[in-house]
């Protein structure tokens, strides 16, 4: 492979990797003040579909994409209804959306499918474009990769050095503590949970304006992704910027499957697409597998300079999720 | 409000009427009267002995979905990995059927053995994912989609490399089998075989049985409610879990091998047709109590059966079915959470 095929592919990766940076960090907000969004599957779809439309009918991308975040937002806000006010189960709200959402996408995109429409134009940054190698791999993008740039370093910020961070994931650990504190727990786990739905319903639009441009109902290949951005963010372990790692690591996984396509012509394309998801299982297990009490009692029969190594190695993978995930605040319980 | 059988039947109907508003309302949206719709579903599902036939063969695997997932439900679990249990299920029987349609074995026994075969699929598929859970720490929701996929992929491989049809491989699945193998149909039109019907309203009576009149039932229900206190109590709490998952995952094995005994005859790249997730919402709908699971899950599947025709007759996607199912599990859990809120402010007003 030479240089440059290098070069536009990993440049392709930081792309094409924007949309599920957007799931994955807007669902690392709503997690962790203590809301699980499972609906993720269901909302990629339907604020893609929706974003395309509007597109399609306005001639202007910033309606598609505002529409894609309203739909986001739309959707946590029942994930919020159900289960911070009427106490439902998260899980079960969230995937009964994540369906609902999806067949609902199938159902209003059936008289747009294969329209055209416009799509996000590149936009090289004057200067910076023209630096050797970096230039093209960073400053060479459409608006919505730079904002995905720019999404991680703001949302690292916003919980790792603002009081509003702190309060964010004050609720998600301790929302008792944070009661007590004087924080309105119920009305910012409602207002995280729209924000992180508004900012992963930007996604939708990016993959049907830019990514994989267009609206093809069942075959849009965007089935799936929701799932994989959920994992993700368990794999980042709540934290900005490991999410973003995990995302680009999907990405870089996506595009050695495309690479690698015509090198195995006896292996159904179909195949090296699912490929990230036995890797995903794969990265779960090693992530959560020094929970596992079997895992503690194996550890103390090794002997002790093995012991220590392999507990480091286990111990930086380690991610615990927000203490009081999925569980419902009462004040006076 | 009180916590009476009246303020459930209000709030259930109350419920079913608003996820029918919601219907009409998109339906409207697309320009469509709602009523033709719901027509052309009824039409489509009960309009003639042949359709309401194909209602029934429908009914059977959603059923056998329905009635594994009562278990992992009732010990707490979230099976969403069933879809590639069903999957493994088709898989594990048309390579049964492969290895012996040229033996000198009698038809029934072959299809007897490739049931087997389907169930210990399942059975296997669903381990995976509760020793991830168990031994792993992997989260049954994750593990679980991430296998459903790798099912699919498996299954394509198969279709497309080492079971493909003689010729070109295609996406219309692998060759079919002999009629020899195919199980008898009640009339040779029709597609519903009676071994799987009777089979699969057995296993509902099987799973009521076992959960609401035995200590198994209890346990299962005690480690769901609370795995802790099970422990302490000297429930072996890991062992239930994989239990649950195990029963489960012969449900949906044998759900995907009825599919390729009795419907399909050969393996096709979408062999459990969603079966596993339609089920899910059944259990959630019938709130995971074994009671509503024929019914419930005969009307999904007359909504999914009815729902086919909608392209052709108003050129309306038949995902309209997975619409008004989703809308209709929302709206009773937030039925639900309404009512028991109601209930709570009744009370505390009473005291």
């Amino acid at each position: 492979m030479t240089g440059d095929a290098l070069l536009a592919g990993l440049r392709g990766i930081l792309s094409s990797s924007a949309p599920i940076l957007f799931g994955v960090i807007g669902e690392t907000i709503t997690e962790r003040a203590g809301i699980s969004n499972l609906s993720m599957n269901g909302t990629i779809l339907l604020s893609a579909m929706g974003g395309f439309a509007v597109t399609l009918s306005s001639g202007s991308l910033a309606a598609g994409f505002l529409a894609g975040a309203a739909i986001g937002a739309l959707i946590a806000s029942i994930v919020a209804l159900a289960s911070i006010s009427l106490k439902q189960s998260q899980v079960a709200v969230g995937f009964v959306l994540a369906l609902l959402c999806r067949d609902l996408a199938y159902f209003l995109g059936n008289p747009i499918m294969g329209q055209t429409t416009m799509r996000l134009t590149l936009v090289p940054i004057p200067g910076l474009a023209d630096i050797p190698i970096a230039g093209p791999l960073f400053f060479r993008h459409d608006i919505m990769t730079y904002l995905s740039f720019a999404l991680v370093a703001a949302a690292w910020f916003y919980m790792e050095k603002t009081r509003a961070g702190l309060m964010l994931k004050a609720i998600g650990e301790n929302p008792k503590a944070a009661y007590v504190r004087g924080a309105n727990v119920q009305a910012l786990r409602y207002f995280y949970t729209i924000l992180g739905g508004a900012i992963a319903g930007l996604a939708g639009p990016l993959y049907s304006l830019s990514v994989k441009a267009g609206w093809k109902g069942t075959i849009s290949g965007l089935d799936g992704i929701g799932w994989i951005v959920l994992s993700i963010t368990i794999f980042g372990g709540w934290t900005p910027l490991r999410a973003a790692l995990g995302a680009y690591f999907f990405g870089l996984l996506q595009w050695l499957g495309l690479v690698l396509q015509p090198l195995m012509p006896n292996v159904p394309s179909q195949v090296l697409q699912v490929a990230p998801f036995p890797l995903m299982i794969l990265t779960l297990l090693l992530v959560n597998i020094s929970n596992a009490e079997w895992v503690e009692r194996a550890l103390a029969r090794l002997p002790e300079s093995v012991r220590r190594d392999i507990f480091n190695v286990l111990r930086a993978l380690n991610a615990r999720p927000p203490a009081a995930l999925g569980a419902p605040f009462d004040k006076d319980a | 409000m009180r916590d009476t059988t009246r303020s459930r039947i209000v709030t259930g109907a109350l419920s079913v009427l608003a996820a029918l508003a919601l219907s009409s309302i998109i339906i409207a949206a697309t320009g469509h009267d709602p009523i033709v719709a719901y027509k052309n579903i009824a039409q489509g599902a009960v309009g003639s002995t042949k359709v309401m036939a194909n209602v029934l063969v429908s009914w059977i695997p959603l059923l056998f979905a329905t009635t594994g997932l009562l278990f992992t439900f009732t010990v707490g679990l979230w099976n969403i990995g069933i879809e590639g249990q069903i999957t493994l299920g088709a898989i594990f029987c048309v390579g049964a059927m492969r290895s012996l349609e040229n033996a000198a074995v009698a038809p029934g026994i072959v299809i007897t053995i490739a049931l087997l075969a389907g169930i210990t699929g399942g059975m296997l598929w669903a381990l995976l994912a509760g020793v991830l859970k168990t031994f792993g720490g992997v989260n049954e929701i994750f593990g679980g989609l991430g296998l459903n996929f790798v099912a699919t992929a498996l299954n394509l491989w198969l279709i497309f490399g080492p079971w493909k049809r003689p010729g070109v491989a295609s996406m219309s699945g692998t060759l079919p089998f002999d009629p020899k193998f195919w199980m008898p149909t009640i009339t040779p039109q029709s597609r519903l075989a009676l071994v799987p019907l009777l089979l699969s309203v057995a296993g509902i009576i099987l799973a009521f049985i076992l959960l609401k009149g035995t200590y198994f039932g209890l346990r299962l229900k005690a480690v769901g409610k609370n795995p802790k206190s099970a422990y302490m109590l000297g429930i072996p709490t890991w062992q239930h879990m994989l239990l649950a998952f195990a029963i489960c995952g012969a449900f949906a094995g044998l759900a995907g091998a009825a599919q390729v005994t009795s419907v399909y005859h050969r393996l096709i790249p979408s062999i459990s047709s969603g079966y596993g997730y339609t089920g899910l919402m059944v259990a959630m709908l019938i709130n995971f109590n074994a009671v509503g699971a024929a019914p419930v899950a005969l009307f999904f599947a007359a909504l999914n059966v009815g729902s086919i025709q909608l392209p052709i007759m108003l050129q309306l996607d038949s995902s309209l079915a997975g619409v008004i199912q989703g809308a209709l599990v929302l709206f009773v859990l937030m039925g639900n959470g309404i009512r028991t809120m109601l209930i709570k402010k009744t009370r505390s007003k009473l005291q």
